[in-house]
């Protein structure tokens, strides 16, 4: 028995004598570490921040900055690689599997506000857009209260239907509200005339309507109803993490090399039918990249 | 584990405005109940017709009850669920489609789900009325017609009462069925009890609360149920008419 | 009607709702059924023990996965188990369980109750002595049903058994609802992208009819095969 307790010892004492200068690794990042590997989530019609192009493949301005940030983490953690899984999500399922750990960054069209800010985090805002709607030329809606008794429909889990709910009710129009599975059901409900008007994020419906069948037949509402500063969502309580999150995307910011990225997906022609969205940095949005921010009161955005 | 708890979520007025949470869910179970009865009385009606044809002599009928039989229990629910809501607009002429797509929620996703559920489950007691017109001894058709009545009045009056009252533990397990089913019409927008326990998810993160709340309404449904037929089997019950305990059935 | 229909996208999209699709659901269906069955047998076993204990939490679950909507099944599984799994684990934060994984637990762990009353059923079909004499001949609990009464049991209960599994492939396509590419939701990506709802539709409940049908009439001679004459 007493041969075995020296090395025992020695070995315990081993283990224990960890070099007292490495870090611990908390959360997040010492999952990304023990298992060499990231889940981002990315959406599946989001064009273009997060989508499928025509090959099957996600592509997306989105999905750029959030590579950008796996390098960072890559760095920061000093791995020689970390795996990347792709998990698709939808907007009514982003927050829950961000919540429950499927996902580490979701990497899509998702605003930032305060009271998303209970459930989840966000980084540093990638894109102001704001709430408008789309309907077709033929139907002559140019105001909300066009609208009266009608159907409209959004989609489940964004701030779009939260705010069309309240404003139906606040203002008694009586519309018929429908949500959707995603966007793409969405705009179909229009386009077969089973709904008047899709209410979502104006960049992502120019999107939806370049890439229609006949994109001469639709209209954007010129109101704007709210601001939404999209952000790159991550887990609450996790400031580690955030940190390098963080300090990756203002790096893009500081450096310019977000011009680029912005270039491509909104200044040049994107898949899946090579369209080019001729969408330059709105001030809003220029303001960010100048001062970086990921602040979810839309105040800070005006 | 970093999960808000908040049973008081129920309390709290829902984003449509319409009441508190639970109240939001209670219509749901209202709409749920709805659906399947509606749904139940094509069933029957429908499902009756396919089953007795299927026993008849007559060839073509026998084929055709079949065929309906097949065609619906070899297609998924939710498939035909989109069948119903999405191409039927489109395949009838364009003036029907249109004003079909016209309708405005919840009746636009109400009849589509109606129609989808009862043809679907109508194959299913198709089954049943089969099984249980012919669990029953052939001298009970032979009888009728010796005592002259014609195919119809034997069956309206000495087969099917007996052939109901066989099949009624199998009947209920159609209707919990139906109830379940219900929850498939969510993909095309019916707001039920599983469509308002996902709404109300989203809405407040409650996870947890929502769908144990939408899971033990399910549940008391099932009971009160259940209970409810075996009331309606007792009321009638006729004496020495012993139902034979078949063999499990595959199915939900 | 049919002059403005597009035959093509079918042909466009048939790799990619194959073998992307398709193998998703037959997959699923696959280890669903497996893992299913032996988790159901189980069950089954628990329920007709002696121990009141074991048969009544077995019952109880059966009972609440014969109740409530498979759908809502599928949004607990997909929601949930990545905290379940942290608490069994002893985790701080929760499991990562992906789309697949969570599908196949929701589906093994639903379908293993309707397996469940199935394998009770055959279990109980077995005449008592059977058992009796597996005992006698010194054989233990697990002995006996292990090489006495289950294969005698799955033997009856074959064509049912495979009945509930053509049942569990088509129930797959509801993991419609949490937007997860199985064969139908192939096929919406499809129809939605190029607007072809009424061809991708149409496609999608033609190749389920004639993959059921067809195993079904597989089904049917099985049981024709295997019935013992004299056997009841």
């Amino acid at each position: 028995m007493r041969t075995f307790i020296l090395p025992v010892v020695a070995a315990l004492a081993l283990a224990v004598a960890q070099p007292a200068a490495a870090q611990e690794l908390t959360g997040t990042l010492k999952k990304i570490k023990d298992t060499g590997t990231i889940t981002l989530g990315h959406r599946d019609t989001s064009i273009p921040f997060s989508y499928y192009d025509d090959k099957q493949q996600v592509v997306g301005y989105a999905m750029d900055i959030c590579l950008r940030i796996v390098d960072a983490i890559k760095n920061e953690l000093k791995l020689q690689k970390v795996d990347v899984k792709l998990n698709p999500v939808t907007s009514a399922t982003r927050i829950p599997l961000m919540a429950n750990g499927t996902i580490d960054l979701e990497c899509g069209s998702t605003t930032n506000n305060l009271e998303r800010q209970k459930q989840v985090a966000f980084t540093i805002t990638h894109y102001v857009t704001a709430n408008r709607y789309v309907a077709k030329k033929a139907s002559k809606v140019d105001k909300l209260a066009d609208l009266k008794g009608k159907t409209v429909v959004s989609t489940s889990g964004t701030t779009n239907l939260k705010w069309l709910t309240e404003e139906n009710q606040k203002q008694n129009l009586g519309m018929n509200i429908v949500a959707a599975k995603d966007h793409a059901e969405a705009f179909l409900m229009v386009e077969t005339g089973r709904a008047q008007a899709f209410f979502m994020d104006d960049i992502l419906l120019y999107s939806l309507v370049a890439n229609a069948r006949n994109p001469g037949e639709w209209m954007i509402g010129s109101e704007a109803y709210t601001v939404e500063p999209y952000g790159i969502m991550l887990r609450r309580e996790d400031p580690a993490f955030k940190k390098v999150v963080d300090n990756a995307v203002a790096q893009l910011y500081k450096s310019g090399q977000i011009n680029p990225i912005y270039e491509k997906w909104f200044l040049k022609p994107v898949p899946p039918k090579g369209i080019n969205l001729n969408v330059p940095m709105s001030p809003q949005f220029k303001k960010v990249v100048a001062n970086p921010t990921d602040s979810g009161d839309p105040a800070a955005y005006q | 584990m970093k999960y808000n708890w908040n049973w008081g979520i129920f309390w709290q007025p829902a984003a449509d405005g319409s009441g508190t949470w639970l109240h939001y869910l209670l219509v749901g179970v209202v709409w749920t109940l709805a659906t399947a009865l509606a749904a139940w009385v094509i069933a029957l009606a429908v499902g009756s017709v396919i089953g007795v044809m299927r026993t008849t002599p007559n060839r073509w009928a026998v084929r055709f009850g079949n065929g309906y039989v097949e065609l619906f229990r070899n297609v998924p629910l939710l498939v035909q669920m989109f069948l119903w809501f999405f191409v039927l607009p489109e395949v009838v002429p364009q003036a029907l489609g249109d004003w079909i797509k016209q309708m405005p929620p919840p009746w636009s996703a109400y009849f589509p789900a109606v129609l989808c559920l009862g043809f679907y489950t109508a194959a299913r007691v198709a089954e049943q009325v089969r099984a249980g017109i012919q669990s029953l001894p052939r001298g009970q058709m032979m009888a009728a017609t010796a005592v002259g009545f014609t195919l119809a009045q034997a069956y309206r009056h000495v087969v099917l009462p007996q052939a109901y009252r066989i099949i009624l533990p199998p009947l209920t397990s159609e209707f919990l069925n139906i109830i379940k089913n219900s929850s498939v019409a969510l993909t095309i927008g019916l707001l039920e009890l599983t469509a308002r326990a996902r709404s109300m998810q989203e809405f407040t993160f409650q996870v947890f609360e929502a769908f144990t709340a939408a899971t033990i309404l399910y549940l008391l449904l099932n009971i009160v149920i259940v209970f409810g037929m075996r009331w309606v089997e007792k009321r009638l019950a006729v004496p020495g008419l012993i139902a034979v305990g078949g063999a499990p059935q595959a199915g939900h | 009607m049919l002059a403005g229909f597009d035959w093509d996208v079918i042909q466009r999209s048939l790799p990619y709702l194959f073998k992307e699709g398709m193998t998703f659901t037959l997959t699923l269906t696959a280890l669903a059924m497996f893992f299913g069955i032996i988790f159901g047998t189980l069950l089954a076993m628990m329920r007709l023990s002696s121990f009141k204990a074991l048969s009544l939490v077995a019952g109880a679950y059966v009972n609440l996965m014969r109740s409530v909507p498979l759908v809502l099944v599928i949004f607990w599984f997909y929601f949930l188990v990545p905290y379940i799994g942290a608490w069994i684990l002893q985790q701080n934060e929760p499991v990562k369980v992906g789309a697949f994984l969570s599908s196949v637990i929701t589906f093994t762990m639903f379908e293993a109750a309707y397996y469940c009353e199935i394998m009770r059923a055959g279990i109980q079909s077995i005449p008592r002595g059977q058992v009796w004499a597996g005992y006698a001949l010194g054989l233990n609990y697990w002995q006996t049903m292990g090489n006495v009464v289950l294969p005698q049991a799955f033997r009856n209960m074959m064509p049912v058994l495979l009945t509930q599994t053509i049942i569990l492939f088509q129930d797959t396509s509801l993991v419609y609802v949490l937007s997860i590419t199985d064969f139908l939701g192939a096929a919406s990506k499809v129809a939605q992208r190029d607007g072809r709802l009424v061809e991708m539709y149409l496609f999608v409940a033609v190749v389920y009819f004639i993959i059921s049908y067809f195993l079904s009439y597989l089904v049917k001679r099985l049981q024709a095969r295997i019935a013992v004459p004299g056997k009841l």
